[in-house]
């Protein structure tokens, strides 16, 4: 019998992602993935699901889903205040975030909004029984590939389900939310710092830039005041030969204003990069929100690597600490009785 | 050969071989490129994940946790003092197309008119160009592809189309491109191939490779419409369109 969560309403802009479809840039094919990938990294490993299983990056606001299996164990990631409806038509009872959750045939899961992010995910025990593309179930839905049929959850999907019922074992939980970080983005400077005055590289990194609302998962456009560039924009100091884009690059078009390129950019382009978004902080690029601020504070490609190397620390951390998750109220007595645990247990 | 290293954050740099556009540097690129691909596969790069080659330079994506910059640029520094064989060998493809109908190639008149030529000697020069597929991007599958014909050289155009076909067949300054969705697009559409450029059920879903040698092939409609329909199929046979 089939296993799959069945989409009762979407949510805003859900789709499946893993790390990325690596190896095609030369291809002209982006690699997508997560806009967060410590959340998806966490849920997978609340779950005991290798690091880089695709699971569903909530855009937003999340789905109602309808468990169409025996069990599922899902895991939730994010700021997010999750309700579950046991049987129909009862009232939901709310469930807590950054934890696991055993959910049963029949129950329907409302994600609903994020609170104070743009992404969340929602991870299962055992991933999701679809087919890769190009070695990645990431969906980048401008070529209508990966995912489910290439593009975000729509009313009346069946997310197939790769386990028909959950794997033994305990509910998990993360022992506080990820701390992200709070100061200035950081950046490393270039490709092509030299295409902009000195001023201008001033203006960049001693100026508050807002997230407009052209934020999505190719990039963001930021409202602030404008970079200057060192030659003028009618004599092409906006325009390059096209070269490679990585990820977080911010590309500054003729107007002035950055634009931060994330996990659907495309691979190459024409507009000078002042500067690169440094690996670590991609991930609170990726929950921005319009409307938020951000200050960039310049590090060095030394500086920025081993940043990033303390951050994949902390978050080994983070899994490590991870706790056994006390269900509400207490001791469930339905789920001691259901799976025998009659030799004692102890939480926490 | 000297290049210069330019940094995309602590996942990537890009080396630049030049800041125009030539066959000498493109050469060089698509070199490195192959460089770095043979190394990488005889695992002598840990940590180098993928290269990116555009007409004047190649950036080097890598993961932070396997490698760092100060690692990898000598070894790319040591490649490249090995030396970068220009002229490769590549693929010599010939994709058919079809100028014949109004509705495929929309803006051929008016490029007879702005070139001076007559429609026919507009086809006739683009079929004589000696194309060479220089970057993948923008779109997957998008090629840009350089080696137009001087006479037929145009910028774009001035209204941009907010919906051009799938296998539209396009020029615009020295280049021509395919484009392989339905997508907005400023250049002017001279034909259609009926081959898909992105096709996902392929096991290659993107067909032109940078490097490529390529020309076009003039099909009529009722050929077009008999490949069109092979193509839709997934039964067309891709490997009669290249000769090593």
């Amino acid at each position: 019998m089939s296993a799959a969560l069945k989409v009762v309403r979407p949510g805003l802009f859900d789709t499946l992602q893993d790390l990325g479809r690596v190896g095609f840039m030369a291809l002209g094919m982006p690699t997508a993935g997560a806009m967060d990938r410590i959340g998806l990294r966490l849920a997978n490993a609340l779950l005991g699901n290798p690091p880089g299983m695709a699971g569903l990056e909530i855009g937003v606001m999340g789905p109602e889903l309808l468990v169409d299996a025996d069990s599922v164990r899902v895991a939730l990631v994010g700021p997010l205040s999750p309700a579950l409806v046991e049987v129909p038509d009862a009232p939901p009872r709310p469930l807590d975030s950054n934890r696991t959750h055993l959910l049963k045939r029949g129950q329907t899961l409302r994600v609903g909004m994020i609170d104070g992010s743009s992404t969340a995910y929602l991870a299962v025990a055992g991933g999701f029984a679809l087919p890769p593309f190009m070695g990645s179930l990431s969906t980048y839905a401008r070529a209508g590939v990966g995912g489910l049929d290439g593009r975000k959850l729509g009313q009346g999907d069946a997310l197939p389900l790769a386990r028909g019922q959950a794997p033994p074992g305990d509910e998990r939980k993360l022992a506080a939310p990820f701390d992200y970080g709070s100061g200035p983005i950081r950046i490393v400077w270039g490709p092509q710092e030299d295409y902009f005055s000195a001023g201008g590289r001033r203006t960049f990194v001693e100026s508050d830039y807002r997230v407009s609302k052209e934020a999505d998962r190719m990039g963001i456009r930021f409202e602030g005041p404008a970079i200057a560039h060192a030659t003028s924009v009618e004599k092409g100091g906006a325009d390059i030969i096209s070269d490679g884009i990585g990820p977080g690059a911010i590309q500054v078009p003729g107007a002035g204003l950055p634009i931060v390129l994330l996990a659907d950019r495309q691979t190459v382009g024409g507009y000078p990069k002042i500067a690169t978004v440094a690996s670590v902080d991609l991930p609170r690029l990726g929950r921005l929100l319009p409307g938020q601020t951000v200050r960039f504070q310049p590090v060095t490609v030394e500086e920025a690597e081993k940043l990033r190397r303390d951050q994949e620390s902390r978050i080994a951390r983070a899994i490590a600490d991870f706790r056994v998750a006390r269900p509400p109220g207490g001791i469930d007595l339905a789920r001691l009785y259901e799976e025998n645990l009659i030799d004692g247990i102890v939480y926490e | 050969v000297s290049v210069r290293y330019l940094s995309c954050g602590d996942t990537a740099f890009t080396v630049e071989f030049g800041n125009e556009i030539s066959p000498e540097i493109n050469g060089r690129v698509m070199a490195l490129h192959a460089a770095i691909g043979r190394a990488k596969e005889a695992g002598d790069l840990p940590g180098v994940v993928e290269t990116v080659p555009t007409m004047r330079s190649l950036m080097v994506a890598y993961d932070p946790l396997a490698a760092s910059r100060a690692d990898l640029q000598p070894r790319i520094d040591a490649l490249i003092a090995r030396g970068l064989p220009t002229g490769l060998a590549s693929r010599r493809v010939t994709l058919p197309c079809c100028y014949e109908d109004p509705e495929f190639a929309p803006d051929l008149g008016e490029v007879a008119k702005r070139t001076n030529k007559t429609v026919e000697q507009v086809i006739a020069a683009h079929l004589a160009s000696a194309f060479k597929v220089y970057v993948l991007g923008f779109m997957p599958g998008l090629a840009y592809i350089a080696g137009l014909d001087q006479t037929l050289y145009l910028p774009r155009r001035s209204e941009p189309r907010v919906r051009v076909p799938r296998s539209s067949v396009a020029i615009a300054m020295d280049m021509t491109t395919i484009y392989p969705f339905e997508s907005p697009g400023g250049w002017h559409l001279i034909g259609r191939t009926p081959l898909w450029m992105f096709d996902k059920r392929r096991e290659q879903p993107v067909f032109l490779a940078p490097g490529d040698s390529l020309s076009f092939q003039r099909i009529d409609r009722r050929t077009f419409d008999r490949i069109a329909r092979e193509v839709d199929a997934g039964t067309f046979d891709w490997a009669t369109l290249v000769k090593a």
